[in-house]
């Protein structure tokens, strides 16, 4: 502790910084959800008023864990894939993983309906067969897909830097232990990679949770998610207090979710200490 | 109505360039004054911006005053405007909202009363447009367009027997080809019409019913759309969706099967009018820039490309007669008795409007599965977690077994 006060100085910056970004709005978001929108008085209709909208908040959970899960299953393998080639190769795929981050989310999100639409690209293909169109738009496996798309490299680049990071020595050593090649991914690198599956857990499932363009560009009437409703309080309706309130909650729901995610791996992680 | 592009584009340019230059060059004289900037807040597509050879207004306005730079800035709905206009009310030295927000915001005490010394050219506007219920004493206002919203419809896939009324919205054979009005006060006017009562009512009763009535028109609808609806009529995407007869006419230019609906129940007439919010920081150049769009040359020129109806005769003259003589943009008297203007509504009354609308956006007829769906995803959580519990234990166990 000692050693690294003569230092602090250098986190000033920060600190200012989260103060005015982060801290005051915070406050700003509970002093708007726990007062009135007309009168402006302290009430707690605001919170007490969005269990209306629990159908919206379980729907965002459940779409962005299915989405979540996916971005796993996907981006595990590559991001093994990739740890494992040569580093020339490595440094490639990465930039290819990160392509699609350079261009605007909303257009990606954007390209995805020219793709899917009734008159879309993909549908023009089939009809031109002499086939019925697809209900390929507007249901939650659009939501899923525009949300895997948009995500993925927050789940491969995290676990690409944690697996890449673990000692080939190790697992040299369990294959001259006598483990088998499963045996030595479920016992050695699986655990070691923990951490990165956490952080990219925690990349994709925050942003996809609040997220609100997609859901209404991709989904159909009935896959609103809590970042429309946000989005339309403060932007349409002017109720910022209910938006404040729902973004409260919905802050106070990505903590608890993320708990969880540390709890059962953080037990994975001490199982690993020698 | 249909102009066709090829033909007109180059005459229309020399004739707009040259009669805009004109009257830029010798009715105006340039104000004496450094470089500012003049906020414009107006609805999306809704100003002549040089395409297809139609007049570009900010640019003429510019070269008319090069002492002045207009910010241009668009929103999609009135509450969008509204919303902004009130966290920062400095921010635009003129908007364009529609009748009933003008009313809403000069009684909030949130608009500057105009001096007409700077806008001489409110003369050409017809007495009709003057004095309007919004806006009595016509303090605070100057028509910009007007216009009446309907139905518009893709003839070749809606059979034209449907088509009675507001019920083609709620017609179960086109589910997911309807598309709807994404904001409150447009949305409820559908409903309320269709269920036979004024788009003004304030009766909780009423708008619970026509809540009731948008719920069940929601699975039946494409998606909630502002000028999105531009695009998915156009292609094809959707084929049904009420919007402002104005926008038809240009979107009939690129699909020549959309038609056009007065429905009978009644229909909204709006006016938008050009306003100044109280803190306008450039409230002389507003007015000139106010005056430059009532300049019978360039309202001619810049509402034929809008297609929305001119609210002073003496702009006609500068129209392609076809615009002008079109029925869907000058109704005739016996359909705009049909037309009914948005007023105001109260505080209340608006915030429950709002919430009822969210009610709609948000209602839900599957939630069993999303109950059962969330049930089963805390039971697996746990179940994870209970399970590497047990495990770690068994480890330690093991571990002090080998000590």
């Amino acid at each position: 502790m000692k050693r690294n006060s003569g230092k602090s100085w250098l986190s000033v910056p920060y600190i200012v910084w989260m103060l005015l970004f982060s801290i005051i709005p915070l406050c700003i978001v509970i002093y708007y959800a726990f007062t009135d929108s007309l009168t402006g008085e302290f009430t707690f209709s605001n919170i007490t008023g969005i269990l209306d909208y629990a159908t919206i908040f379980l729907r965002s959970i459940w779409l962005s864990v299915a989405a979540t899960i996916i971005c796993l299953i996907i981006g595990y393998p590559v991001a093994y894939t990739i740890a494992r080639c040569k580093p020339r190769t490595q440094r490639m795929l990465q930039m290819l993983v990160m392509l699609p981050m350079c261009m605007s989310f909303l257009l990606r999100t954007l390209a995805w309906v020219a793709l899917l639409e009734d008159t879309g690209i993909i549908n023009n293909i089939i009809t031109s067969l002499g086939l019925q169109p697809l209900p390929l738009i507007r249901n939650s496996g659009a939501v899923i897909l525009g949300m895997v798309y948009n995500y993925l490299p927050y789940m491969i680049l995290p676990l690409y830097t944690v697996i890449s990071k673990i000692n080939p020595r190790l697992i040299e050593a369990a294959e001259d232990l006598g483990c088998s090649k499963a045996k030595t991914f479920t016992k050695v690198i699986l655990p070691l990679s923990v951490p990165g599956i956490i952080s990219g857990i925690t990349m994709v499932f925050v942003p996809a949770v609040s997220t609100f363009y997609i859901s209404q560009k991709l989904g159909s009437t009935g896959t609103v998610m809590v970042g429309d409703i946000i989005e339309s309080q403060f932007k349409g309706a002017y109720n910022p207090n209910l938006g404040a309130a729902m973004s409260l909650i919905l802050m106070i729901l990505i903590f608890i979710c993320i708990g969880i995610t540390n709890r059962v791996a953080g037990d994975e992680e001490e199982v690993m200490m020698p | 109505m249909i102009r066709s592009k090829l033909f007109c584009i180059p005459a229309a340019t020399l004739l707009a360039a040259a009669e805009v230059s004109a009257s830029a060059a010798f009715s105006y004289m340039p104000v004496q004054a450094a470089q500012t900037s003049l906020n414009v807040y107006n609805w999306g597509q809704y100003i002549s911006d040089g395409t297809d050879g139609y007049i570009d207004v900010i640019a003429e306005f510019e070269a008319a005053y090069p002492d002045i730079k207009v910010n241009y800035m668009t929103f999609d709905s009135n509450e969008t405007m509204y919303t902004k206009l009130k966290t920062d009310p400095a921010a635009f030295d003129l908007i364009i909202p529609s009748d009933y927000m003008i009313e809403k915001l000069a009684r909030e005490n949130m608009l500057a009363e105009l001096d007409f010394d700077n806008i001489p050219n409110f003369e050409y506007v017809d007495e009709a447009f003057r004095h309007p219920a919004f806006d009595p004493e016509n303090k605070y206002s100057v028509p910009y367009t007007w216009g009446c919203v309907g139905i518009i419809y893709n003839s070749r896939y809606v059979n034209e027997d449907d088509v009675t009324g507001w019920e083609l919205l709620w017609n179960p054979t086109y589910a997911g080809k309807i598309l709807m009005f994404d904001n409150p006060r447009d949305a409820f006017a559908v409903a309320e019409l269709e269920l036979g009562y004024s788009l003004n009512t304030e009766d909780p009763e009423i708008l619970q019913a026509a809540t009731q009535k948008l719920i069940e028109q929601k699975n039946l609808v494409q998606s909630y759309v502002m000028d999105q609806i531009f695009d998915k009529l156009e292609r094809g995407e959707a084929w049904i969706g009420p919007y402002y007869a104005g926008d038809y006419l240009t979107m009939v230019e690129e699909n020549e099967d959309l038609e056009f609906l007065f429905p009978e129940e009644g229909f909204n007439l709006f006016i938008d009018s050009c306003c100044i919010p109280k803190q306008a920081q450039h409230k002389k150049e507003a007015e000139l820039f106010i005056n430059f769009l009532l300049d019978p040359a360039v309202c001619g020129q810049n509402l034929e490309y809008l297609g929305y109806s001119v609210p002073e005769t003496a702009a006609k003259e500068f129209m392609d007669p076809e615009v002008t003589e079109s029925e869907i943009a000058y109704p005739d008297d016996e359909t705009l008795s049909h037309g009914e203007a948005f007023k105001a509504l109260t505080d209340q009354g608006n915030q429950l409007m709002n919430e009822l609308w969210l009610t709609v956006k948000t209602s839900d007829d599957v939630l069993g599965r999303y109950i059962i769906i969330t049930v089963a995803a805390i039971i697996l959580c746990i179940g994870l977690w209970l399970f590497f519990k047990v495990r770690k234990r068994i480890i330690k166990a093991r571990r002090g077994t080998y000590k």
